[in-house]
C-alpha cells in the first residue's frame, strides 16, 4: 500500500521537528545578548530585569525551559513575543498567508516557465536555439534570488519604472483582509483593484524567487525528456499514429517528470527559505520579514515559532513531493 | 594529449583572478582611499554619465567616497569569505560524507538524520541566527557559511563515496588486508577529489552571496571597511537618486558568482566524464 | 505495377547510412525486392545485422535519422509509401499497418494502464467513445487469450509477465483490423514455452482477420510453422525467395542451405552444431561489396544512372 510510504515519512518528521526545536532552543539561549535587557528601557534596576526574566521563564535551567515550552506547545501555546507583546501563534497566523501566497505564486511561475522552456528546448533540438536555451538556463540558475530581486528593483523599479517595488498594495487602496490571503480573498470578494495591485507588487518578488528554480527545472526536465523520448514505447506510440504533440505531452512528459520533481521539491524548500530575504527586500509583510527583525531583536519565542513553522512547511513540501511521485510513477506503488 | 581549454573555465578563472588581484593588491589597484569622504563631490554618476568625472570612474556615493575604490576593497572580504568559508564547509562536509558513505550502518543513519534536520532550516534564517549568536565580523561569517552549507558537501560526497566503495579497487584493497580507514583515505578520497573541486568553486559563489546578504541585513563586518553587501545596502537606500550605487556592487557580485559557477561547470566536464548530476 | 492481390510491394529499396565525419555513406539495404500478398504470412529471414529490421522500419516509415532511403519504393495500399510525408502516413499508421515489436518490456508505456494503451489507438483511428473503446478493449484482450481481461486492463505493464505483455501488444496491433502487420522478431524476447503459444495466437488471429504479416525473424524453426512465403536476406540483399515448401524442401542457394543446416534441430539432437560455412558468406559479402562499388559509381556519375544498375540487378 503506497500510503504506508507516506505514513512512514510523517513518522520520520516528528524526530526531525524535535531536533529542529532543540537546536534552535539551545542556540538562542547560549547566545550573548540578553533579550530582556534589550527590551527594558534605561534606568531599569537589576530587580526589574530579574522580574521580567522570571516572566519569560528565562531564569530557569535550559531543560526546564524546554520542558515548559514543549508542554505549552502541545496545547497550541507557543509563548508571547518579547518585542511585539502578542501571542506568537497569532503573529505567525497573521503573517504566514502572505508568505504562502508568495511561495505558491513563485512555484506556479517556476513550473510554467520551467516546463515550457524544457519542452521548447526539446522541440528545438539540434537547432542553435537549443544552445541559446541551454546558455540562458545556465546563466539564470547561477544567479540567486536575492540578486534577481535587486536587479528587478534597479531595472524595473527605478530605471524603467514598470513595477512597484515596495510594499504589498498601493498606498491609496484600503483592504481589510480577514484571512490574510490577500490574493485569494480579493478575488473571492470581487475586489479586483486590490487583486491587481497586490499581483503587481508580488510580481517581481515572485519572479525573483521563481527564476533560479525555473531554470533548474528546465535543465533537468530537458535531459529527462530526451532520455524518455529515446525509449521504445515512444516509437510504438508514433507507430500507432499519434502526432508529435500527443507523444510529448501524453506519453513522454509523465515519465520524464519524476527526477525533475524530486529536485524541484528540494529546491522549493530553498525557495520558501528565500522568502525571508525577498520579503525584507521588497517590504512585504510576511513571515520572513518578521523573522529577520525577530532575530536581530533576540525575540526568542517568536524566532522559535517561526523556525518551527518553516520546518513544518518543509516537511509538508517533502511529503507532497513524495505523494505526487507516487501518482506519476506506478512502479513505486508496487 | 592536448585538451582545448573549456571557454567556461577560461572565463571563470579570468574573472576570479581579477577579483583576487583586487583583493590582494587593493591598495595598489584602487585609485582612491575608500574611506575618504569628499562632500563636494558627492553622488557623482559614473564617468560615462552626464555629469561624470574622470577621476571617479564609477562615481561617488552620498558621502563623496569613490565607488570604484570601495568596490575594489570590497573584493577582499568577499574573497576571504569565499575561500575560507568554502574550505571550512568542504572539510566538515567531506569528512562526514566520507564517513557516512563508507561505513554505512548507524553512522550513515545518524549523519543523514542530522543533514535532514539541518536542511529543515531556511538557510538565510539559520545564517542570521548564527551570526546573531556568534557575533558580527568576518570570522563569524566564515563560520556561518561553514555551519550552514556543509550539508551540500556531505550529501554529494556521501553519494559518491557509496558509489566508489562498491568499486572493485576498494574490494581488492580490502582483500589485501588494508584497514577500512586506510582504504578510505588512500583509495576512495583521491577519486572523490574532482567532484570536490567543482563543489568548492560552487560554494565560493554561494559564500560571496551569503556575505552580501549578511551585510545587507547589517550583520557582517563593521560598516567602516567596505563590503559588497554593505554597498548593496547603501545602494538600496538611495536607489532612486543614485541607482548606480546599487547596480555596480550587484554587478560585481553577479559577475563573481557567474565566474565561480562557470569554473565549476567547466571543471566538472573536464574532470568527470560521467557527469553525475549534483543535487 | 501492383498485382491486384498484393498488399505490400518493395521495389529496389536502397537504404544508406548517411556520410559523417571520416565515414563515407554506406549501403545498408542493397536493392531489396519483396512482395506480400493480402492475407499472407511472409517471413523475412536472416542473421543479425542482415538488415531485416531495417526493412520493417522502412515499411513503417520510421527509418532512424542516421539513415536515409536513397532509391527504390515501398508501395502499400496503392500509394508510394516512401514518398508520403509524416502527416499523411500518420493517417494509416496504426490503422492499416501496425507493428508487433520485439521487446515487450520496453514497448509499453510504464505510466499508463495496459487497457488505456489499447483503447487510445481505438479512439484515435476509429473514433470510439470512451465506453465503446473500453468494451472493445476487453474483447481484444479476450481474443489474445488473456484470462480476466477486465482486471488486466486496469493493470500497469510492470505488473504483467513478458508473455502477457506481448499479447497486449498483439491486441494493440490487431485493434483497428489492419491490412498489414509488421512483426519484428515478436517472440525473441520470450521464454521458449511462451513462444509457441504466442506464435499460435498470432497465426490464428492472422487467419481470422485476414491480415498480411511481414514476419521478421532469425529463427528458421518458426518459419516452417508459420509462414506461407519466405525471403532470405543477407547483407541487405534478398538472396532467395519462394513459398515455404520450396525453401524448406529444396533451397536453391548455398546460403539458404547453410542456414538450414546451421539451425539446431530438436528431433536430431545428436547432430553436431554447424556454423554457416565461411566460404558461403565470404562469397556473398564479396558480391555485396562489388554491388556497392558499382552502385555508388553509377550514382556519382548521374543519379538516374543508378536506375540502370537496379534494372540489371533485377
Amino acid at each position: 500500500m503506497p500510503w504506508s510510504l507516506l505514513g512512514r515519512r510523517l513518522l520520520w518528521a516528528l524526530p526531525t521537528l524535535f531536533g529542529v526545536l532543540v537546536v534552535v532552543f539551545v542556540l538562542l539561549r547560549v547566545a550573548p545578548g540578553d533579550p530582556v535587557a534589550m527590551m527594558i528601557g534605561p534606568g531599569a534596576t537589576a530587580d526589574d530585569i530579574r522580574a521580567l526574566r522570571a516572566v519569560y521563564g528565562l531564569d530557569r535551567s535550559l531543560s526546564a525551559q524546554f520542558g515548559v515550552y514543549l508542554g505549552q506547545a502541545v496545547h497550541g501555546d507557543f509563548g508571547r513575543s518579547i518585542t511585539q507583546k502578542q501571542d506568537v501563534s497569532s503573529l505567525v497566523a497573521a503573517r504566514l498567508p502572505l508568505t504562502l501566497e508568495l511561495s505558491a505564486l513563485a512555484l506556479l511561475i517556476a513550473c510554467v516557465l520551467g516546463v515550457g522552456t524544457a519542452m521548447a528546448a526539446v522541440g528545438w533540438r539540434g537547432a542553435p536555439a537549443e544552445r541559446g536555451v541551454d546558455a540562458a538556463t545556465g546563466f539564470v540558475t547561477a544567479i540567486p534570488d536575492f540578486l534577481w530581486g535587486l536587479a528587478g528593483i534597479l531595472f524595473l523599479g527605478v530605471l524603467l519604472p514598470v513595477l512597484p517595488v515596495f510594499g504589498l498594495l498601493d498606498s491609496d487602496i484600503r483592504f481589510d483582509s480577514r484571512s490574510g490571503f490577500v490574493l485569494g480573498e480579493s478575488l473571492v470578494r470581487g475586489r479586483f483593484d486590490v487583486f491587481g495591485s497586490a499581483l503587481l507588487h508580488l510580481a517581481w518578488p515572485a519572479l525573483s524567487l521563481a527564476l533560479p528554480l525555473a531554470a533548474m527545472i528546465a535543465r533537468v526536465l530537458k535531459a529527462s525528456l530526451l532520455e524518455v523520448l529515446a525509449e521504445d514505447y515512444i516509437l510504438i506510440a508514433r507507430v500507432k499514429g499519434f502526432g508529435p504533440w500527443h507523444v510529448l505531452w501524453r506519453e513522454a512528459l509523465r515519465n520524464a517528470l519524476g527526477p525533475a520533481l524530486t529536485l524541484a521539491g528540494v529546491q522549493f524548500t530553498f525557495l520558501i527559505g528565500g522568502t525571508v530575504l525577498i520579503e525584507k527586500l521588497f517590504g512585504l509583510p510576511g513571515l520572513g520579514n518578521m523573522a529577520i527583525d525577530a532575530v536581530i531583536n533576540r525575540d526568542l519565542p517568536l524566532i522559535q515559532g517561526i523556525v518551527l513553522t518553516f520546518a513544518l512547511l518543509f516537511i509538508g513540501v517533502n511529503i507532497g513531493v513524495d505523494a505526487i511521485n507516487l501518482r506519476l510513477n506506478p512502479r513505486l506503488r508496487g | 594529449m592536448r585538451q582545448r581549454i573549456d571557454g567556461r573555465v577560461a572565463f571563470g578563472a579570468a574573472v576570479l583572478a581579477l577579483v583576487l588581484l583586487c583583493a590582494v593588491f587593493a591598495g595598489v589597484v584602487a585609485p582612491h582611499d575608500p574611506l575618504e569622504q569628499d562632500l563636494m563631490a558627492a553622488s557623482l554618476p559614473p564617468a560615462w554619465g552626464a555629469e561624470g568625472d574622470r577621476t571617479h570612474l564609477f562615481g561617488t556615493d552620498s558621502l563623496g567616497r569613490d565607488i570604484l575604490s570601495r568596490l575594489v576593497w570590497g573584493a577582499r572580504p568577499a574573497m576571504i569569505v569565499a575561500f575560507a568559508g568554502a574550505t571550512l564547509a568542504g572539510c566538515i562536509g567531506t569528512l562526514l560524507g566520507l564517513w557516512a558513505g563508507f561505513f554505512g550502518g548507524w553512522v550513515d543513519a545518524s549523519i543523514s538524520r542530522l543533514v535532514d534536520i539541518w536542511m529543515s532550516f531556511p538557510a538565510v534564517l539559520l545564517a542570521i541566527v548564527l551570526v546573531a549568536v556568534i557575533g558580527t565580523g568576518l570570522t563569524s561569517v566564515v563560520l556561518a557559511i561553514a555551519i550552514i552549507d556543509w550539508t551540500r558537501f556531505c550529501r554529494v560526497v556521501r553519494a559518491e563515496t557509496q558509489v566508489q566503495a562498491g568499486r572493485d579497487y576498494v574490494t581488492s584493497a580490502r582483500t589485501l588486508g588494508q584497514t577500512r580507514t586506510h582504504v578510505l583515505w588512500r583509495e576512495v578520497l583521491p577519486n572523490v577529489l574532482p567532484l570536490l573541486l567543482t563543489l568548492f568553486t560552487l560554494e565560493m559563489g554561494i559564500a560571496v552571496v551569503v556575505e552580501a546578504i549578511l551585510s545587507f541585513v547589517g550583520l557582517s563586518v563593521s560598516s567602516d571597511s567596505p563590503t559588497w553587501g554593505g554597498l548593496v545596502q547603501e545602494g538600496r537606500l538611495y536607489v532612486n537618486q543614485t541607482p548606480w550605487l546599487l547596480g555596480l556592487p550587484v554587478a560585481a557580485i553577479a559577475l563573481t558568482v557567474l565566474a565561480c559557477n562557470a569554473l565549476g561547470d567547466g571543471l566538472r566536464e573536464s574532470l568527470d566524464p560521467l557527469q553525475r548530476p549534483l543535487p | 505495377m501492383t498485382l491486384p492481390n498484393e498488399c505490400l510491394r518493395i521495389d529496389g529499396l536502397h537504404l544508406a547510412l548517411r556520410a559523417s565525419r571520416g565515414h563515407p555513406a554506406r549501403l545498408v539495404l542493397r536493392g531489396v525486392d519483396l512482395s506480400v500478398a493480402a492475407g499472407e504470412v511472409h517471413a523475412l529471414v536472416g542473421e543479425s545485422g542482415a538488415g531485416k529490421s531495417m526493412v520493417g522500419r522502412a515499411v513503417l516509415g520510421f527509418v532512424p535519422p542516421a539513415m536515409e532511403c536513397v532509391a527504390g519504393s515501398v508501395r502499400f495500399l496503392g500509394k508510394d509509401w516512401s514518398r508520403l510525408d509524416q502527416a499523411e502516413r500518420r493517417v494509416h499508421l496504426g490503422r492499416d499497418v501496425a507493428l508487433i515489436p520485439q521487446d515487450p518490456l520496453t514497448a509499453l508505456n510504464p505510466g499508463h494502464t495496459v487497457g488505456s494503451q489499447v483503447a487510445d489507438v481505438l479512439r484515435l483511428h476509429l473514433g470510439h467513445s470512451r465506453a465503446q473503446a473500453q468494451a472493445r478493449t476487453l474483447e481484444l484482450l479476450d481474443a489474445v487469450r488473456i484470462r480476466a481481461p477486465a482486471t488486466v486492463a486496469r493493470q500497469y505493464p510492470h505488473e504483467l509477465s513478458g508473455g502477457m505483455r506481448q499479447r497486449v501488444l498483439i491486441a494493440i496491433a490487431f485493434a483497428c483490423k489492419p491490412r498489414l502487420i509488421v512483426a519484428d522478431e515478436p517472440t525473441t524476447a520470450l521464454d521458449v514455452t511462451v513462444q509457441r503459444e504466442v506464435l499460435r495466437l498470432l497465426r490464428d488471429l492472422q487467419r481470422d482477420e485476414g491480415a498480411a504479416v511481414l514476419f521478421i525473424t532469425h529463427n528458421l524453426g518458426l518459419v516452417a510453422q508459420l509462414a506461407d512465403r519466405v525471403s532470405v536476406i543477407h547483407a541487405g540483399r534478398i538472396v532467395e525467395h519462394g513459398s515455404v515448401r520450396e525453401i524448406v524442401e529444396s533451397p536453391r542457394t548455398d546460403y539458404t542451405r547453410a542456414l538450414f543446416a546451421a539451425t539446431p534441430r530438436y528431433d536430431r539432437p545428436a547432430e553436431a552444431l554447424r556454423s554457416i560455412d565461411e566460404a558461403v558468406t565470404d562469397a556473398l559479402n564479396a558480391e555485396a561489396a562489388a554491388y556497392d562499388e558499382a552502385w555508388w559509381r553509377a550514382r556519382a556519375r548521374a543519379p538516374t544512372a543508378s536506375a540502370a544498375v537496379e534494372q540489371g540487378h533485377r
